[in-house]
């Protein structure tokens, strides 16, 4: 097994509203590998954005963190907003949804990209806007030198995109998160962003999580998935045997609810996510799960061996084999 | 750029033209200037009433006289004022200087303070340095500015004097009467109290505009982008999120000039400092027509002057914005 | 939703009491004052008295009690204030929905206009807008003479409209694109029928909104034009807050403080207080907020 850059144990996020407390994330236990491509799929309100903010020390400060995120050895939960600091952006860097809003507008993108360089790393001036224009190449930008010098409303949606990952990578971070990195995009842009993804991981070697809830996009890139319902993960597992042999009910309904060529139907999972500021006891998918019994309703199931995968459900050994359409 | 601020001079003259051809009209219709010159001048023979009416162009027909007296204006044959026959350029001149020595000072005060108010409270919206700064603009700007003069003089000037035997701040003129020459000392004390007035509303508009704005700055994605950076909160807030947050300030700034004069107008007239707003009120009560046009020109072009700033300098903050 | 927001704003609460506490006093002048509002106090010499217990806001030049003279102050303030609010409101809604909804040309114009008037330093504007009303002969019938209580109310209208105008043009424009609208029109919705069931009911947050700040607005213009002598005459026994106001100026040199700091307060209290309100109306009906956890 390869080295673990990112280690997250038992993290738990809380944010107080004024209809109480609001636990977003429960408890999660996530492994990054170096140099891998981790896909983290879930639904909006799963906890999985938050997680990852949490991570970078990134919510705000009425959001209550407890649990331990250990970068490369490092511990980052209670550490000091310096010492924060010094990680985000050199070790640990982040791509956001929204292109479009990403980029200050009244920068130059040169700028902004050495801004990201200078403030790690001693470089003159000169030599980070060098620096700047050759990450804009390997991003992809043609004429890196002349679209250095401009404002970001004069990119498009997907240039700003590969803008806003040659700041991410600018100073060789160890672990890249890119946060539905492709939502808000075209969709032949999207294949466009998820190659300069694959390829920074290839040639840099930095590892990346992928959130996302579009199992199409980690389909195509991911090494391994980790799947999250309600603040906590339910299943996680290399691509092929996730994909091919799915345990956890949820999993295997978000499976079935893929469209793919030649499927007749599409099978969605019925009901709604649930309601954070009161979630359902036991585990939070039973009064969507068509396998549920009374257990289900009382004990929450945590993440077991199982197979080649790891399944937080009690009845994963009982059920049927999935049977995935395709 | 420099064609577009050609362009907008040039469409200047036009807006200034008809502008002040509304004023002429409100004007005449309402001070009468001819009614106000026999009134003022009660012994005035036939020929001189004639001699007032053709060189202000206070003909029967508006259009015709408007044209007349701008022909004159522009020639620089400027009727002398009704009341002591004074000569206007050199009164206007004076009044423009005091009055743009008072406005600076309380502009640059006020939104200095403004500005530093609004950030603080900005940066932890809803604590308690916020409700403080937030509670006293919102007071600050319900109190009309003759009724803090009114307040502010009992105190410093009339009170100050009975307990303590001296006035901290003198209630009028710009110097004391018999004073002659230049003195920065005597100079600021006079000014003081007329400059706190003014500055306090700005202040208290300015630091609200501030708060919200840069609230707004403040909850964008691209703030996310820097802190995700690693760069400090410092910089994060004076490079990506004041320079953004002071967009629309500028441009508000820019096109406030006339709220800023109004209340010049009002406070220089409680302490009767000889500026443009003493001026006009002295003019407009003696229905003073070669005095007062001239003095709405100014005004009228020092409103659009600081429109074509506020465009400029929007453009110039606001790479997203292109001046064709 | 919206009202709860507003109870929760705690100084609008505060300034909705007081508000109707003064407002008791002045429709009940009959009982709350002491004295007539030209009617000396019986005690002469009465000039220039300062606070005690038969005249508890001390008294005037002319011995007139300074309590009295507020509470009836204070009413025609009042009047004065909520007349030309209710006129502007009504007549701005009007003129900013039509534009906002037809756009084109009298939309243009409209804009021009306000924003000519806007940039013109008030005081100056409302001096000479007074003074062409006063000049007109023909519109005499309907502002009466120029130092009236009557004259001061179309004033204030003639000024109010234009800054709710431009609210209500600003609410219908961003309204007309929104689906509701479009729905309407697309059923064959006359366009009067649409200004008068979609757009204007939905403006209602901006429009009262507006009207408190006109009542303010109204009432801070009336003593200022008052402070400058140009406000209404203390005519046949009737005073003010503005003349109140102006006179404190002559008694701040003299030190007959109570003469300045009782209306002044009074004053500050009404213009703060029906701001809170109107700043606390603004956040209930923002819609904007709804969203907000």
């Amino acid at each position: 097994m390869a080295e673990k850059v990112l280690e997250i144990r038992d993290l738990h996020v809380t944010f107080d509203t004024p209809s109480g407390p609001l636990e977003a994330v429960r408890g999660i236990d996530l492994d990054v590998e170096a140099g891998e491509l981790l896909g983290v799929v879930g639904e909006s309100g799963s906890g999985k954005s938050v997680s990852f903010l949490a991570t970078m020390g990134l919510l705000p400060a009425r959001a209550r963190v407890t649990g331990s995120v250990l970068l490369a050895g490092e511990q980052l939960i209670g550490a000091s907003a310096k010492q924060m600091r010094s990680v985000r952006g050199r070790l640990l860097s982040m791509i956001f949804q929204d292109p479009l809003s990403a980029l200050n507008p009244v920068h130059r993108i040169g700028n902004q990209i050495s801004e990201m360089l200078r403030s790690h790393q001693s470089l003159s001036s000169r030599d980070a806007d060098k620096r700047a224009i050759e990450l804009l190449d390997i991003v992809g930008i043609p004429q890196p030198s002349d679209r250095a010098r401009q404002y970001p409303h004069e990119f498009s949606g997907g240039m700003r995109q590969r803008v806003v990952i040659a700041i991410a990578i600018a100073n060789n971070p160890k672990v890249l998160i890119a946060d539905e990195p492709t939502t808000a995009l075209d969709v032949t842009v999207q294949a466009q962003i998820l190659e300069v993804i694959e390829r920074v991981q290839e040639r840099f070697g930095t590892a990346v999580v992928l959130i996302t809830h579009d199992l199409g996009v980690i389909a195509r890139v991911a090494d391994r998935v980790n799947v999250m319902y309600a603040g906590r993960n339910v299943e996680q597992g290399t691509i092929d045997n996730l994909f091919d042999h799915p345990s956890h009910p949820y999993t295997r309904g978000l499976l079935a609810s893929l469209p793919r060529p030649g499927k007749q139907r599409l099978k969605p999972i019925t009901g709604f996510p649930p309601n954070m500021v009161n979630p359902p006891k036991g585990c939070a998918f039973h009064p969507r799960c068509e396998f549920a019994t009374d257990v289900c309703k009382s004990e929450l199931p945590s993440l077991v061996s199982y197979g080649d995968l790891q399944t937080a459900c009690i009845r994963a050994k009982e059920l049927p084999k999935a049977v995935i359409l395709t | 750029m420099l064609r577009y601020i050609l362009r907008r001079l040039a469409w200047s003259v036009p807006t200034l033209l008809l502008v002040t051809f509304l004023v002429y009209l409100a004007l005449r219709i309402g001070t009468d200037p001819v009614e106000s010159y026999k009134r003022v001048n009660p012994r005035a023979s036939r020929a001189k009433i004639q001699q007032y009416i053709d060189i202000n162009g206070l003909d029967p027909n508006f259009v015709q006289g408007y044209f007349k007296w701008l022909k004159n204006f522009i020639t620089g044959e400027w009727a002398p004022s009704i009341k002591g026959r004074r000569e206007v350029w050199p009164a206007l001149k004076d009044a423009m200087a005091n009055t743009l020595r008072l406005g600076t000072a309380a502009t640059v005060v006020g939104i200095f303070f403004g500005l530093i108010a609004g950030v603080l409270a900005a940066l932890r919206p809803g604590g308690r340095r916020d409700v403080f700064i937030n509670t006293s603009a919102f007071v600050g700007i319900s109190i009309p500015p003759f009724i803090s003069a009114i307040l502010l003089q009992l105190l410093f000037a009339v009170y100050w004097q009975r307990w303590f035997g001296e006035s901290l701040f003198p209630t009028s003129g710009v110097y004391p009467a018999g004073h002659s020459g230049f003195d920065l000392f005597l100079m600021l004390k006079f000014m003081a109290l007329p400059t706190i007035i003014v500055a306090i509303q700005i202040i208290a508009t300015y630091s609200r505009y501030m708060r919200s704005s840069l609230l707004d700055v403040m909850n964008s994605d691209y703030m996310r982008t820097a802190r995700s950076k690693g760069i400090s909160e410092r910089r994060i807030l004076i490079k990506h999120g004041m320079r953004n947050a002071l967009i629309p300030v500028v441009t508000i700034a820019a096109l406030d000039v006339g709220s800023i004069v109004g209340g010049l107008i009002i406070t220089e007239n409680i302490f009767a400092y000889p500026g443009m707003g003493l001026y006009f009120l002295k003019s407009f009560g003696d229905g003073d027509f070669p005095l007062l046009m001239p003095w709405m020109v100014v005004i009228v072009a020092s409103i659009l002057l600081f429109n074509l700033i506020a465009d400029i300098s929007y453009a110039w903050l606001d790479p997203r914005i292109r001046l064709e | 939703m919206a009202f709860r927001r507003f109870v929760s704003h705690k100084a609008a609460v505060v300034s909705c009491i007081i508000i109707g506490i003064l407002a008791l006093f002045v429709i009940l002048a009959p009982f709350t004052a002491r004295y007539g509002v030209n009617q000396s106090v019986q005690a002469p010499p009465n000039s220039f008295l300062s606070p005690r217990s038969n005249a508890w806001l001390g008294t005037d030049d002319i011995g007139r009690d300074l309590y009295s003279r507020l509470i009836y102050g204070v009413r025609v303030s009042l009047l004065i204030g909520l007349a030309s609010a209710l006129i502007s409101v009504t007549l701005g809604a009007l003129v900013g929905a039509v534009a906002g909804f037809r756009g084109g040309k009298f939309d243009d114009i409209l804009m021009r206009v306000t924003d000519l008037f806007l940039a013109f330093p008030f005081l100056v504007t409302l001096l000479v807008v007074r003074n062409v009303l006063g000049g007109l002969p023909w519109l005499k019938p309907l502002t009466g003479e120029m130092n009236s209580v009557r004259f001061i109310i179309v004033l204030f209208s003639i000024f109010g409209w234009m800054g709710v105008a431009r609210i209500v043009r600003g609410q219908v424009l961003s309204l007309k694109e929104r689906e509701f609208v479009e729905a309407a029109r697309a059923v064959g919705a006359s366009r009067r029928y649409i200004i008068a069931r979609h757009l204007l009911p939905n403006s209602v947050g901006p429009i009262m909104v507006a009207l408190t700040f006109s009542v303010v607005g109204a009432i801070i213009g009336e003593s200022t034009l008052a402070f400058f002598g140009y406000g209404p005459q203390a005519g046949d026994g009737a005073t003010s807050l503005g003349i109140l106001v102006g006179a404190a100026k002559g008694a701040v040199q003299t030190g007959f403080w109570w003469l300045a700091v009782f209306p002044c307060f009074m004053l500050i209290i009404i213009a703060l207080s029906i701001n809170f309100i109107g700043d606390a109306l603004r956040d209930a009906t923002d819609p904007r907020l709804d969203r907000g956890v």
